[in-house]
């Protein structure tokens, strides 16, 4: 085979027993970074939306960081399927010709709509703040504080007043975008699920509860993920603030993390909860009805995937999590190990819906075994390898450090 | 009304017009549903046309036999007619103009396809003369004795 | 064998523009009677395929056939029509394989490197395998941007100038005939040779076969030998349970069959 013919798939693939000639892992790590990562832009705004909406006072804190890191977020949902396009150029035509008939024709819309609700979100929140930093930034000398300055003024879009009813209108909108935005951003996860479950030739895949089961563990993991960051965040300022010498500040900012710890941990167990048992529900059914597809099945999640399965998700990530989090007195640091166990169990289900999904050939007679490429020797294999998947997670980091420059997320005292 | 609440609207509305502008110029004309069905009928109308324009590369043995007349009628008679030119001498396309002579496949392997004899009971290939291609004249031409175009001469 | 191949069809595909309009005008005679009326007239056409298992041989001369046809790189382990054997052993066992496709046919009764012996086999067959032309095809279904389509006489087509190769249609097709063409980058699959049964020829695969174990006609036209067949005899569908509606007609199929 001449080296310039690439067959999608079968760099990655190995074949066991009888599996169709066409039949390749088509979906991979990609995809499995897909959900996983729109979850979390999904659990990261219900999080925020906890306060806004539902008032719960006790999240305030990290609901405004939890809603600027959705932000930072909602571009790298995209950027996985932006990889594992094979046209990546012509990524705009579900915009152009969307066919509503396919689950994925909404998601540009859906995506957009949610982007757009974050935005105006975020702006409403922060526009008193953007007023502010135009009119200091005129009395700062030096060209970086004037450029700044302009893109506050963007960033305000003109509206410049700051008087009580004008910031009651702000309170106001931040409140409905964020109540529109629950069901939006469930919308767009539970159908980041429906993109799976309603594939009927996927005997994996093909579930009506799997929606609900992607909205379920995608707040599980988007809560998880923010407070995990919002631990390390604040620690890493009390401890530069106690090298400065100011201990009490340090204490205190400890301590206001710790409340707001137990608070959101309180939430996560629900969900949890809620994810886990609706999983199991699934599992007892498959097994229960052991339609056709069932021996292949069985064979696969009790036989080859049994560890990734039962192991490392449900025990690894979700039972011993759930321990850890659950038992009487918990420290942060227990509660570090849980949360980053619970991102683990997360990723570790969407791993076994998406390649698990493709572990069997349709034919039921045969297997298929995913290598994720990890050295890339091609463009292929760097987009859809390890190195890709690990671009894809760091980039949220990156995007959340630049827009907190000019949206300080994390500082008590700018808000509405 | 002077209110600064409907600003982000507006960037919602400016995106929806980008994207509407971008449909009219990038979408090609023939795009819509052509057919009774948004589900199975939404396409270009030129996509149709380019699977028709697709070149044929195999021509049929009636074309053959309008030059190479002798094999065919050979051929036309023995056990071997219902197998196309093609399928030994290879797509006819572009000859004789451009392509003088098509490569013939004279392989044993070409032949073993049917007459490796595999012992399948409920299946044709069984029925088909055939013999163990590791024993038999091993590493011959099968050519050489046995004329593919009228191969039940030597019976 | 494969190397003369490869540039053979190199040669082929520079002169196919030119040997492309040659066939137009002499093909009508090869239209079967009623096919040729609906092409003239623009009468009802819905395209039907019959694939008799009890006669194929597992020769393959119809996967070789469609590669070169359709120009699918022909080392590439992608196909769109392929020929599975089936041996059923005495322990009850089913042994399937379909190495290369069954591009080179099935020269030696090894399956995967084991050797069965012919005392122990019941039963044993071939399956020749398709793109199904469903009249409800669910990769038409989930395609987001309307790249791949039903067309009017009931052929699935891909749009390689739109197809966005997100790989849902391949997902979604429950007898794994959609695969990503190595060259093209987009979403491929089995045309029921378009460009030729529109010219009133024969697809590669059905002129291919020596034994007639592949046959196509129009469903619309009650006269036509092929729909004939499927209307008065007992004909399978694959996988039925999956409500896709196959034009393609099996004959002899074992409920062993995939």
């Amino acid at each position: 085979m001449s080296p310039d013919i690439v067959v999608h798939g079968a760099e990655w693939t190995v074949k066991e027993l009888f599996v169709y000639p066409n039949e390749f892992i088509y979906w991979s790590i990609q995809i499995v970074m897909y959900p996983y990562m729109t979850g979390l832009v999904a659990g990261a705004f219900v999080l925020s939306s906890l306060y806004h909406v539902f008032g719960q006072k006790d999240l305030k804190e990290i609901a405004q960081f939890s809603l600027v890191f959705s932000l930072a977020l909602l571009p790298v949902a995209a950027l996985p399927l932006l990889l594992h396009l094979q046209q990546p150029t012509r990524a705009i035509e579900p915009l152009l010709t969307p066919h509503f008939t396919s689950a994925i024709a909404a998601f540009g819309i859906v995506f957009s709509t949610y982007g757009l609700i974050v935005v105006s979100e975020i702006w409403f929140v922060y526009r008193q703040y953007f007023v502010q930093q135009v009119e200091f930034l005129k009395t700062q000398p030096g060209l970086g504080n004037a450029m700044k300055r302009q893109v506050y003024r963007v960033l305000t879009m003109g509206a410049y007043d700051v008087s009580q009813p004008a910031l009651a209108i702000d309170h106001r909108m931040a409140k409905i975008l964020a109540a529109i935005g629950i069901p939006v951003a469930c919308f767009l996860h539970g159908y980041a699920g429906f993109i799976f479950g309603s594939v009927k030739a996927n005997a994996l895949w093909m579930s009506p509860l799997m929606p609900v089961i992607f909205i379920m563990s995608a707040v599980v993991s988007g809560i998880a993920l923010c407070m995990l960051t919002y631990i390390v965040i604040m620690e890493s300022q009390a401890f530069l603030k106690r090298r400065r010498g100011g201990a009490l500040q340090a204490t205190e900012i400890r301590g206001a993390e710790k409340e707001i710890i137990s608070k959101a941990t309180r939430y996560l167990l629900g969900f949890l909860v809620a994810a886990i048992s609706l999983e199991m529900l699934d599992l007892i059914f498959r097994g229960y009805t052991a339609m056709k597809s069932w021996d292949i099945l069985r064979s696969v999640m009790y036989g080859k995937d049994f560890i990734n399965i039962f192991v490392l998700q449900y025990t690894l990530g979700n039972l011993v999590p759930f321990l850890l989090l659950l038992l009487p007195g918990r420290t942060l640091k227990r509660t570090v190990v849980a949360l980053i166990l619970v991102l683990f169990g997360v990723f570790m289900m969407r791993w076994n819906v998406v390649i698990g999904g493709q572990a069997f050939s349709l034919s039921f007679s045969g297997y298929m075994h995913y290598h994720i490429p990890i050295i890339p020797h091609s463009i292929e294999t760097f987009k859809e390898g390890l190195f890709g998947a690990l671009t894809v997670a760091a980039t949220p980091f990156v995007l959340f450090w630049i827009i907190n420059k000019f949206v300080p997320s994390l500082r008590r005292d700018v808000s509405t | 009304m002077k209110n600064h609440a409907w600003r982000p609207l507006w960037l919602a509305i400016g995106l929806i017009a980008a994207v509407l502008t971008a449909r009219h110029f990038l979408v090609p004309q023939d795009f819509g549903v052509h057919g009774d069905s948004f589900t199975y009928n939404f396409y270009r109308l030129g996509a149709v046309q380019f699977w028709e324009d697709f070149p044929d590369k195999y021509q049929g043995r009636e074309r053959c036999a309008k030059c190479h007349d002798e094999n065919a009628e050979a051929n036309a008679t023995s056990k071997h007619r219902n197998i196309q030119c093609e399928n030994c001498h290879g797509p006819g396309t572009g000859h004789p103009k451009q392509v003088k002579q098509l490569p013939i496949n004279s392989s044993r392997e070409l032949c073993l396809r049917c007459h490796e004899y595999l012992a399948y009971p409920s299946s044709l290939r069984s029925q088909l003369p055939g013999i163990d291609g590791d024993t038999h004249k091993a590493g011959k031409e099968c050519r050489k004795c046995h004329d593919p175009h009228h191969p039940d001469l030597e019976g | 064998m494969s190397c003369s191949r490869r540039d053979f069809l190199k040669q082929s595909v520079a002169g196919a523009v030119a040997a492309a309009a040659v066939p137009a005008a002499c093909t009508v005679i090869f239209l079967e009677p009623g096919e040729a009326e609906a092409a003239v007239e623009g009468k009802k056409l819905r395209w039907t395929f019959l694939v008799d298992t009890t006669k194929c041989v597992g020769c393959g001369f119809c996967v070789d056939a469609c590669k070169t046809e359709n120009e699918i790189p022909y080392d590439a382990p992608v196909s769109r029509t392929w020929v599975e054997r089936y041996v059923v052993t005495k322990d009850g066992q089913t042994h399937i394989d379909s190495p290369n496709a069954g591009r080179d046919g099935y020269t030696t009764g090894e399956i995967r490197g084991e050797t069965i012996d012919p005392a122990d086999i019941d039963k044993a067959f071939f399956v020749p395998k398709l793109c199904n032309q469903c009249d409800n095809p669910p990769c038409v279904q989930v395609c987001p941007v309307g790249a791949t389509f039903q067309t009017e006489d009931g052929v699935v087509l891909v749009d390689r100038d739109w197809c966005i190769g997100c790989g849902y249609c391949v997902m979604a097709c429950p007898y794994g005939v959609r695969f990503f063409h190595p060259i093209t980058k987009t979403a491929e699959k089995c045309t029921f040779c378009y460009h030729r049964i529109t010219e009133g020829l024969q697809a590669a695969c059905v002129q291919a076969c020596p034994f007639g174990a592949r046959q196509m006609g129009n469903m619309e036209d009650p006269d036509d030998p092929v729909t004939k067949i499927i209307m008065t005899e007992r004909v399978q569908v694959l996988k039925d349970e999956y409500g896709t509606k196959p034009s393609v007609f099996y004959l002899g199929l074992d409920e062993r069959v995939r």
